[in-house]
């Protein structure tokens, strides 16, 4: 959901999350309370998590767990289902004129914020125009760039007037950062008093310790079958299987597949789902060497992505082109060297000139996800045997932040956040204009046109063509050498049920989830 | 006395600098700890405005002085996480690591001077060997192996983990407090027996052999009586001492303890001011744990007197 480095964000970003339900506080000794008619479930879950949200202002969330807990009290336009597809939120249904510069969102009726007060229309105006201007500094300011004017016929209709057509819109109006607010609320009382349309309203914090959701009773769609959702901060990953293991906590979500492992017991069962985040040796092509495509090239050759996933992962993850969403996913074999090709990439090498060898000075975050060292130096152990050598540079994660937003690297070992539209994956990094580009290092006037195509085309079947280009044209020219996803691991006890995982990695089925 | 409080003050004053200097040093900021890669897509607009309200933009001298200045106010700065003033914060955390720092202690001392005064009775005997064996075991085993290695056995094996429900404060539920205490002070209390033990042996033997304990045994002083008055008694200051110290560093919260059983104390409280790049939450929690490293010291002084006449009087 985030477009950055999601690998880079704080040790709070890519340590696991973790969920669990307790029904009191001996969940394994107590009798088993009566089954109930399905739907009056309740009971309450406890979610343990190796951190506190550090905001509950959605606009500005950008870290994981802050994420997570937004989306279950806060409501979106869209929404995503378990697929990713993308369907109806707080709108019931959208329609875009035939030339694609006008898009009628119908919202749904009755619905309201935990406050009580209804939503409608002008909250809509409001909340798109503030996270359009620049001073509120919202994340998804660019993801509304096209959206040159809003207007409000009625109370339950919201029409935007693009300034070209975005077939991307729907899915990036999905996302939390994209949160409706009321007109009514300022940033400085959301950030203790969260009112949102979502299906939670927030009853209790305790900062660093724990932060305790409630059902909303009035929520639009089927009410949640929980009580309440605490989501209890335990800091140290094998805290929390100590957890799950007495009982104390019910459902947890790992990132390390060694602690999945441990939580595997007879009460506890752990469940893999694909990530949309993917590792990824990033290139600078702007830099030295590194501008001369054929050098890109040989270093596409030279590694073999399923030995890096092995050694550096346990083999724990799928190799991956480009996109990872399910409905645009890459083929990996769809590229210039599909398996490792050491003559191929002596051959680049040659064309280049370089056939002495180059040396590429690499970043390496440490600390922030379990794997970034190991495939760093997996890497380079591959690539020295192609006469490529790289120059590592392990850095604290708040030094590889740094250098990472300044483009202050020739290459940079990176684990980055996905999204479920290609456009909002990529569109930012890899087009001339894009607000990252400078940190991806290359632009090309084809990938432009290729990206304003994606843009301008409402066919799904086109729009897969569209990106099946852009993913072919970025590992031709091996723009970055994208390398495998990885999985998370939601650890659940046998009386949680109806949880979803996605690969996104949302909590939102929450809603769906009880605890017998 | 003045001569003491003055000299405490300058070593709060080194510290307040050190600290805000070496803050500054680390990479990133709060804008990147809040906003990690997304910081990339801000405007350069944008970004001067996030400067400015965080305080960025002035001149380092100046952000000194206006925490200094705030904190004479009583205002220790704001914790824009947990959306709470530091006072608050600390008031919260602080009494998690007291409480911590004294159950550690006593149960240092329980283990230590014993073991310490074992050790001592037959010097290089099978006992003196057990005792430093112990002793050692403490120093050597890492907090964070014995604390994980606890709580995993006790959780997994008998579903005993009062530490995965969350914490409870003393006046709210004293039972699971001291429940959630116990493991957590048996890891430091442990590390902590070493140091004690070995201070006491090394004190006892010293004391023992004194001339006046060799006086006190002609005289038929009772074996019992001659360890617990002349002997203990005497080696109290050494013991006293390395105890201060001890307490001391607990105050300082004991980061790794609180991380693994989830103890909401002021180490944790420092660690996320540390990631999350608030400026203020730092400077101003570690002043206060210098603060209380200073008065503890203090405190020890003051317990000379009462046990050794001797620095009475000097």
């Amino acid at each position: 959901m985030n477009g950055g480095n999601r690998g880079a964000r704080g040790a709070l970003a890519a340590v696991g999350l973790a969920a669990a339900v307790a029904l009191t506080i001996t969940g394994c000794s107590s009798a088993k309370p009566s089954p109930t008619e399905a739907g009056a479930a309740g009971g309450s879950l406890v979610v343990g998590v190796t951190s506190d949200p550090d905001t509950l202002f959605p606009w500005k969330a950008t870290q994981f767990q802050a994420v997570n807990v937004l989306q279950n009290l806060y409501g979106t336009l869209t929404e995503f289902d378990a697929d990713l597809n993308v369907v109806p939120g707080l709108a019931e249904s959208w329609e875009a004129s035939e030339d694609g510069l006008t898009v009628t969102f119908t919202l749904r009726e009755g619905v309201t914020f935990a406050d009580g007060s209804t939503f409608g229309s002008e909250d809509v105006k409001f909340s798109l125009e503030a996270i359009a201007a620049e001073a509120t500094a919202a994340v998804a300011r660019t993801s509304l760039a096209s959206v040159a004017g809003i207007e409000t016929p009625d109370e339950q209709t919201v029409v935007l007037t693009l300034s070209a057509p975005d077939a991307a819109l729907p899915a990036n109006l999905a996302v939390i950062n994209m949160a409706m607010l009321s007109s009514d609320d300022t940033e400085a009382e959301l950030n203790t008093t969260p009112n949102g349309t979502g299906p939670f309203v927030l009853e209790d914090r305790k900062a660093s310790q724990s932060l305790t959701l409630a059902k909303n009773d009035a929520y639009w769609g089927d009410a949640a079958k929980l009580d309440t959702v605490e989501f209890r901060v335990i800091p140290d990953e094998s805290s929390i299987v100590s957890a799950m293991q007495s009982g104390n906590v019910q459902l947890a979500v790992f990132d390390d597949p060694l602690v999945a492992q441990t939580a595997e017991s007879g009460t506890v069962s752990v469940e893999k789902t694909p990530q949309l985040s993917y590792h990824a040796l990033q290139l600078n092509a702007r830099r030295g060497d590194l501008a001369d495509v054929n050098v890109r090239l040989a270093i596409q050759c030279a590694v073999d992505r399923q030995e890096v996933l092995d050694t550096a992962a346990l083999g724990e993850g799928e190799v991956t082109g480009p996109i990872t969403s399910p409905a645009y996913r890459s083929d990996p074999d769809a590229r210039p060297c599909p398996e490792r090709d050491l003559d191929k990439a002596a051959k680049y090498l040659d064309k280049a000139g370089k056939s002495d060898g180059v040396t590429i000075k690499t970043i390496v975050s440490q600390g922030e996800y379990a794997t970034s060292v190991n495939e760093a130096q997996n890497l380079k152990a591959q690539l020295a045997e192609a006469n490529i050598t790289l120059e590592l540079e392990v850095l604290e994660s708040g030094a590889f932040v740094d250098r990472w937003i300044a483009a202050d690297f020739d290459a940079a070992v990176a684990l980055n956040g996905g999204r479920p539209d290609p456009d909002g994956m990529y569109g930012r990094y890899f087009t001339s204009t894009g607000n990252l580009n400078q940190v991806a290092g290359y632009s090309s006037p084809e990938l432009d046109a290729l990206f304003a195509e994606g843009k301008q085309s409402s066919d799904p079947d086109e729009r897969k063509d569209i990106y099946a280009q852009i993913s072919e044209n970025l590992e031709d020219n091996a723009a970055w050498i994208w390398l495998f996803t990885s999985y998370s691991y939601t650890a659940a006890s046998s009386e949680v049920q109806g949880f979803t995982p996605m690969a996104n990695g949302s909590l939102q089925y929450l809603r769906t989830t009880t605890v017998n | 006395m003045l001569r003491r409080i003055l000299a405490a003050l300058a070593t709060l004053l080194g510290v307040a600098v050190f600290v805000f200097i070496m803050l500054r040093a680390i990479p990133g900021n709060q804008i990147t700890a809040g906003l990690g890669t997304e910081a990339a897509a801000l405007t350069p607009a944008q970004q001067q405005q996030l400067e400015a309200y965080y305080g960025l933009d002035q001149p380092l001298i100046a952000q000194f002085f206006s925490w200094l200045g705030n904190i004479f106010t009583g205002n220790l700065g704001f914790s824009a996480r947990a959306q709470q003033s530091v006072l608050e914060l600390t008031a919260q955390s602080l009494p998690v690591t007291i409480e911590l720092a004294i159950f550690s202690i006593v149960l240092a001392l329980l283990i230590g001077i014993p073991l310490g005064m074992l050790s001592a009775s037959r010097p290089d005997s099978p006992r003196d060997a057990f005792g430093q064996v112990v002793g050692l075991a403490g120093l050597s085993i890492p907090a964070f192996l014995l604390a994980t290695t606890l709580l995993a056995v006790l959780a997994s094996s008998f579903g005993y983990n009062p530490n995965g429900e969350g914490y409870a404060y003393f006046v709210d539920n004293p039972w699971l407090n001291l429940q959630q205490m116990l493991l957590p002070s048996i890891v430091l209390g442990f590390g902590i027996a070493a140091p004690i033990m070995r201070t006491t042996r090394t004190a006892v033997l010293e004391i023992r052999s004194n001339d006046f304990i060799r006086t006190a045994k002609a005289k038929g002083v009772p074996p019992r009586r001659l360890q617990a008055k002349h002997v203990l008694g005497n080696a109290l200051v050494p013991i006293v001492t390395m105890t201060g110290l001890q307490f001391g560093y607990l105050l300082g919260g004991a980061v790794v303890v609180e991380q693994i059983f989830s103890l909401p104390g002021i180490g944790r409280q420092v660690l996320l001011g540390i990631q999350q790049k608030e400026y203020a939450l730092v400077q101003s929690t570690v002043l206060i744990i210098a603060l209380s490293f200073v008065i503890v010291n203090l405190l020890t002084d003051v317990l000379y007197r009462m046990i050794d006449p001797r620095v009475r009087a000097a």
